[in-house]
Protein backbone atom coordinates (compact mmCIF):
# COMPACT_ATOMS: atom_id res chain seq x y z
CA UNK A 1 0.00 0.00 0.00
CA UNK A 2 2.60 2.31 -0.88
CA UNK A 3 -0.41 5.04 -1.40
CA UNK A 4 -0.92 5.02 2.50
CA UNK A 5 2.62 6.42 2.70
CA UNK A 6 1.29 9.78 0.68
CA UNK A 7 1.89 13.00 2.60
CA UNK A 8 -1.10 13.95 4.72
CA UNK A 9 0.39 17.42 5.86
CA UNK A 10 0.47 19.93 3.18
CA UNK A 11 2.81 22.64 5.18
CA UNK A 12 5.44 20.14 6.12
CA UNK A 13 6.55 17.17 3.93
CA UNK A 14 9.75 16.46 5.80
CA UNK A 15 10.15 13.21 3.47
CA UNK A 16 9.78 14.75 0.36
CA UNK A 17 11.70 17.70 -0.13
CA UNK A 18 13.21 18.13 -3.29
CA UNK A 19 16.00 20.98 -2.85
CA UNK A 20 16.01 21.97 0.68
CA UNK A 21 15.16 25.66 0.96
CA UNK A 22 16.70 28.03 3.85
CA UNK A 23 14.06 28.59 6.66
CA UNK A 24 14.38 32.60 6.91
CA UNK A 25 12.74 32.99 3.19
CA UNK A 26 10.52 30.41 4.17
CA UNK A 27 9.48 32.06 7.36
CA UNK A 28 9.40 35.43 5.62
CA UNK A 29 7.40 33.94 3.43
CA UNK A 30 5.21 33.01 5.42
CA UNK A 31 4.93 35.88 7.47
CA UNK A 32 4.14 38.30 4.93
CA UNK A 33 1.59 35.94 3.39
CA UNK A 34 -0.19 35.58 7.19
CA UNK A 35 -0.02 39.45 7.74
CA UNK A 36 -2.15 39.91 4.39
CA UNK A 37 -4.49 37.08 4.71
CA UNK A 38 -5.15 38.29 8.59
CA UNK A 39 -5.90 41.28 6.92
CA UNK A 40 -8.28 40.23 4.30
CA UNK A 41 -10.16 38.33 7.00
CA UNK A 42 -10.32 41.20 9.05
CA UNK A 43 -11.63 43.11 6.31
CA UNK A 44 -14.52 40.35 5.61
CA UNK A 45 -14.92 40.87 9.24
CA UNK A 46 -15.92 44.31 9.36
CA UNK A 47 -17.47 44.45 5.81
CA UNK A 48 -20.00 41.61 7.48
CA UNK A 49 -19.91 41.92 10.65
CA UNK A 50 -21.48 39.10 12.63
CA UNK A 51 -23.84 41.96 14.69
CA UNK A 52 -23.85 39.26 17.64
CA UNK A 53 -25.94 36.91 17.01
CA UNK A 54 -27.21 34.80 13.82
CA UNK A 55 -25.15 32.99 11.82
CA UNK A 56 -21.22 34.20 11.35
CA UNK A 57 -21.34 34.42 7.73
CA UNK A 58 -17.94 36.21 6.52
CA UNK A 59 -16.35 33.61 8.75
CA UNK A 60 -18.42 30.68 7.34
CA UNK A 61 -17.32 32.01 3.76
CA UNK A 62 -13.91 32.51 4.80
CA UNK A 63 -12.76 28.89 5.47
CA UNK A 64 -15.36 27.88 2.69
CA UNK A 65 -13.39 29.89 -0.30
CA UNK A 66 -9.96 29.11 1.97
CA UNK A 67 -10.38 25.67 2.21
CA UNK A 68 -11.43 25.59 -2.01
CA UNK A 69 -7.99 27.67 -2.74
CA UNK A 70 -6.05 25.28 -1.31
CA UNK A 71 -7.32 22.46 -3.26
CA UNK A 72 -6.83 24.02 -5.93
CA UNK A 73 -3.14 25.64 -4.86
CA UNK A 74 -2.10 21.97 -4.06
CA UNK A 75 -2.91 20.23 -6.72
CA UNK A 76 -1.31 22.94 -9.16
CA UNK A 77 2.68 23.21 -6.81
CA UNK A 78 2.42 19.34 -5.79
CA UNK A 79 0.51 17.19 -8.10
CA UNK A 80 0.53 18.87 -11.34
CA UNK A 81 4.80 19.25 -12.01
CA UNK A 82 3.93 23.01 -12.47
CA UNK A 83 7.34 24.37 -12.06
CA UNK A 84 6.77 26.85 -9.50
CA UNK A 85 9.05 28.85 -7.38
CA UNK A 86 9.93 27.37 -3.54
CA UNK A 87 8.61 29.94 -2.34
CA UNK A 88 4.76 30.05 -3.95
CA UNK A 89 3.75 27.29 -1.34
CA UNK A 90 4.71 28.67 1.76
CA UNK A 91 3.29 32.56 0.74
CA UNK A 92 0.15 30.96 -0.78
CA UNK A 93 -0.44 28.25 1.09
CA UNK A 94 0.62 28.22 4.61
CA UNK A 95 1.01 32.24 4.69
CA UNK A 96 -1.93 33.70 2.91
CA UNK A 97 -5.11 31.12 3.19
CA UNK A 98 -3.14 29.79 6.76
CA UNK A 99 -3.91 33.07 8.04
CA UNK A 100 -7.14 33.91 6.14
CA UNK A 101 -8.97 30.93 7.47
CA UNK A 102 -9.50 30.64 11.44
CA UNK A 103 -10.30 27.71 13.30
CA UNK A 104 -9.78 29.43 16.62
CA UNK A 105 -12.33 32.00 15.68
CA UNK A 106 -15.14 29.45 14.09
CA UNK A 107 -14.85 27.35 17.47
CA UNK A 108 -15.34 30.71 19.16
CA UNK A 109 -18.34 31.18 16.77
CA UNK A 110 -19.80 28.28 18.19
CA UNK A 111 -19.41 28.54 21.28
CA UNK A 112 -20.83 32.28 21.60
CA UNK A 113 -23.81 30.70 19.71
CA UNK A 114 -24.32 27.66 22.18
CA UNK A 115 -23.75 30.17 25.22
CA UNK A 116 -26.72 32.58 23.46
CA UNK A 117 -28.88 29.12 23.24
CA UNK A 118 -29.04 29.40 19.48
CA UNK A 119 -28.56 25.69 19.80
CA UNK A 120 -30.07 24.83 15.90
CA UNK A 121 -27.77 27.71 14.24
CA UNK A 122 -24.82 26.29 16.56
CA UNK A 123 -25.37 23.11 14.95
CA UNK A 124 -25.95 24.14 11.39
CA UNK A 125 -22.63 26.33 11.54
CA UNK A 126 -20.61 23.31 13.07
CA UNK A 127 -21.47 20.95 10.67
CA UNK A 128 -21.92 23.45 7.38
CA UNK A 129 -18.40 24.83 8.00
CA UNK A 130 -17.37 21.57 8.35
CA UNK A 131 -19.35 20.34 4.88
CA UNK A 132 -18.83 23.27 3.11
CA UNK A 133 -14.67 23.32 3.69
CA UNK A 134 -14.48 19.93 3.11
CA UNK A 135 -16.91 20.01 -0.10
CA UNK A 136 -14.62 23.01 -1.49
CA UNK A 137 -11.33 21.57 -0.73
CA UNK A 138 -12.43 18.46 -2.40
CA UNK A 139 -13.85 20.12 -5.30
CA UNK A 140 -11.55 22.45 -5.97
CA UNK A 141 -8.57 19.24 -6.00
CA UNK A 142 -10.77 17.02 -8.19
CA UNK A 143 -11.24 20.27 -10.40
CA UNK A 144 -7.98 21.32 -10.72
CA UNK A 145 -6.66 17.88 -11.45
CA UNK A 146 -9.28 17.91 -13.79
CA UNK A 147 -7.82 20.62 -15.63
CA UNK A 148 -4.34 19.95 -15.75
CA UNK A 149 -4.63 16.56 -17.06
CA UNK A 150 -7.16 17.69 -19.87
CA UNK A 151 -4.39 20.23 -20.51
CA UNK A 152 -1.40 18.01 -20.72
CA UNK A 153 -3.64 15.99 -23.01
CA UNK A 154 -3.93 18.66 -25.36
CA UNK A 155 -0.24 19.24 -25.45
CA UNK A 156 0.93 15.80 -25.44
CA UNK B 1 -4.10 51.26 14.33
CA UNK B 2 -6.62 48.84 14.30
CA UNK B 3 -5.58 47.51 10.76
CA UNK B 4 -1.61 47.60 11.96
CA UNK B 5 -2.54 45.32 14.66
CA UNK B 6 -3.94 42.67 13.24
CA UNK B 7 -0.94 42.81 10.41
CA UNK B 8 1.32 42.51 13.21
CA UNK B 9 -0.25 39.35 14.84
CA UNK B 10 -1.08 37.53 11.48
CA UNK B 11 2.74 38.46 10.50
CA UNK B 12 3.85 36.34 13.83
CA UNK B 13 1.09 34.29 14.33
CA UNK B 14 1.75 32.39 10.64
CA UNK B 15 5.40 31.53 11.05
CA UNK B 16 4.61 30.19 14.64
CA UNK B 17 2.22 27.96 13.11
CA UNK B 18 4.28 26.84 10.45
CA UNK B 19 7.36 26.03 12.95
CA UNK B 20 4.92 23.97 15.53
CA UNK B 21 3.66 21.87 12.73
CA UNK B 22 7.25 21.23 11.54
CA UNK B 23 8.62 20.56 15.20
CA UNK B 24 4.97 18.78 15.76
CA UNK B 25 5.36 16.27 12.40
CA UNK B 26 8.86 15.62 13.24
CA UNK B 27 8.53 13.53 15.99
CA UNK B 28 5.89 11.16 14.68
CA UNK B 29 5.30 9.05 11.74
CA UNK B 30 1.61 8.25 12.15
CA UNK B 31 0.52 10.12 9.06
CA UNK B 32 -2.12 11.82 11.35
CA UNK B 33 -2.15 15.88 10.91
CA UNK B 34 -0.96 16.12 14.78
CA UNK B 35 0.71 19.56 14.47
CA UNK B 36 -2.73 21.34 12.97
CA UNK B 37 -4.57 20.11 15.76
CA UNK B 38 -1.97 20.95 18.05
CA UNK B 39 -1.60 24.94 16.46
CA UNK B 40 -5.49 24.80 16.33
CA UNK B 41 -5.86 23.68 20.36
CA UNK B 42 -3.28 26.13 21.40
CA UNK B 43 -4.79 28.94 19.81
CA UNK B 44 -8.01 28.85 20.36
CA UNK B 45 -6.99 28.44 24.42
CA UNK B 46 -5.43 31.85 24.02
CA UNK B 47 -8.39 33.39 22.01
CA UNK B 48 -10.55 32.07 24.62
CA UNK B 49 -8.45 33.89 27.36
CA UNK B 50 -8.10 36.38 25.72
CA UNK B 51 -12.20 37.09 25.01
CA UNK B 52 -12.90 36.09 28.25
CA UNK B 53 -10.43 38.63 29.66
CA UNK B 54 -11.81 41.52 27.45
CA UNK B 55 -14.96 40.73 28.14
CA UNK B 56 -14.52 41.03 32.09
CA UNK B 57 -12.33 44.44 31.18
CA UNK B 58 -8.87 42.81 32.29
CA UNK B 59 -7.62 43.68 28.35
CA UNK B 60 -8.10 46.14 25.77
CA UNK B 61 -10.10 45.83 22.38
CA UNK B 62 -6.05 46.12 21.09
CA UNK B 63 -5.11 42.86 22.76
CA UNK B 64 -8.13 41.31 20.84
CA UNK B 65 -6.84 42.69 17.82
CA UNK B 66 -3.70 41.99 17.95
CA UNK B 67 -3.76 39.13 19.71
CA UNK B 68 -7.14 37.68 19.07
CA UNK B 69 -7.83 38.80 15.71
CA UNK B 70 -4.35 38.70 14.09
CA UNK B 71 -2.06 36.01 15.78
CA UNK B 72 -4.96 33.62 17.21
CA UNK B 73 -6.60 33.54 13.69
CA UNK B 74 -3.72 33.60 11.95
CA UNK B 75 -1.89 30.66 14.00
CA UNK B 76 -5.20 28.55 13.58
CA UNK B 77 -6.63 27.47 10.29
CA UNK B 78 -9.11 25.74 8.43
CA UNK B 79 -8.06 25.46 4.98
CA UNK B 80 -4.86 23.39 5.82
CA UNK B 81 -7.35 21.45 8.25
CA UNK B 82 -9.69 21.06 4.95
CA UNK B 83 -6.93 19.58 3.03
CA UNK B 84 -5.17 17.58 5.18
CA UNK B 85 -9.05 15.61 6.56
CA UNK B 86 -9.18 15.23 2.25
CA UNK B 87 -5.91 13.75 2.06
CA UNK B 88 -6.59 11.34 4.92
CA UNK B 89 -9.98 10.07 3.06
CA UNK B 90 -8.61 9.94 -0.45
CA UNK B 91 -5.50 7.82 0.96
CA UNK B 92 -7.93 5.65 1.82
CA UNK B 93 -7.89 6.62 5.87
CA UNK B 94 -11.70 7.56 5.80
CA UNK B 95 -11.80 6.54 9.88
CA UNK B 96 -8.74 8.94 10.57
CA UNK B 97 -9.96 11.88 8.36
CA UNK B 98 -13.18 11.81 10.11
CA UNK B 99 -11.40 11.18 13.31
CA UNK B 100 -9.63 14.24 12.21
CA UNK B 101 -12.69 16.42 11.73
CA UNK B 102 -14.51 15.43 15.14
CA UNK B 103 -11.76 15.56 17.33
CA UNK B 104 -10.64 18.53 15.71
CA UNK B 105 -13.87 20.77 16.70
CA UNK B 106 -14.40 19.14 19.67
CA UNK B 107 -10.97 19.97 21.14
CA UNK B 108 -11.10 23.50 19.76
CA UNK B 109 -14.29 24.01 21.54
CA UNK B 110 -13.41 22.91 24.49
CA UNK B 111 -10.15 25.13 24.45
CA UNK B 112 -12.17 28.41 23.67
CA UNK B 113 -13.87 27.58 26.55
CA UNK B 114 -11.75 26.79 29.09
CA UNK B 115 -9.98 29.66 27.73
CA UNK B 116 -12.35 32.58 27.89
CA UNK B 117 -13.13 30.41 32.09
CA UNK B 118 -9.42 31.59 32.53
CA UNK B 119 -9.95 34.92 30.82
CA UNK B 120 -12.39 35.83 32.88
CA UNK B 121 -10.83 34.64 36.24
CA UNK B 122 -8.22 37.60 35.40
CA UNK B 123 -11.10 40.06 35.90
CA UNK B 124 -10.39 39.25 39.25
Amino acid sequence: MSEVREPVDPDVDLRAAPEPVRVLPVLGAVSLGGALGAAARYAALLAWPASGAGFPWALFGINVVGSGLIGVLMVLVVESGLRVHPLVRPFLGVGVLGGFTSFSTYAMDLSGLLARGELLTAVGYLLGTLAGALGAVWAGAVLTRRLYRASEGRTG
Amino acid sequence: MSWLLVVLGGAVGAPLRYLTDRAVQSRHDSGFPWGTLTVNAVGSVVLGVVTGAVAVGAASDSVQLLVGTGLCGALTTYSTFSYETLRLAETGRRFLAGANAAVSVLVALGGVTLGAGLGRGLGG
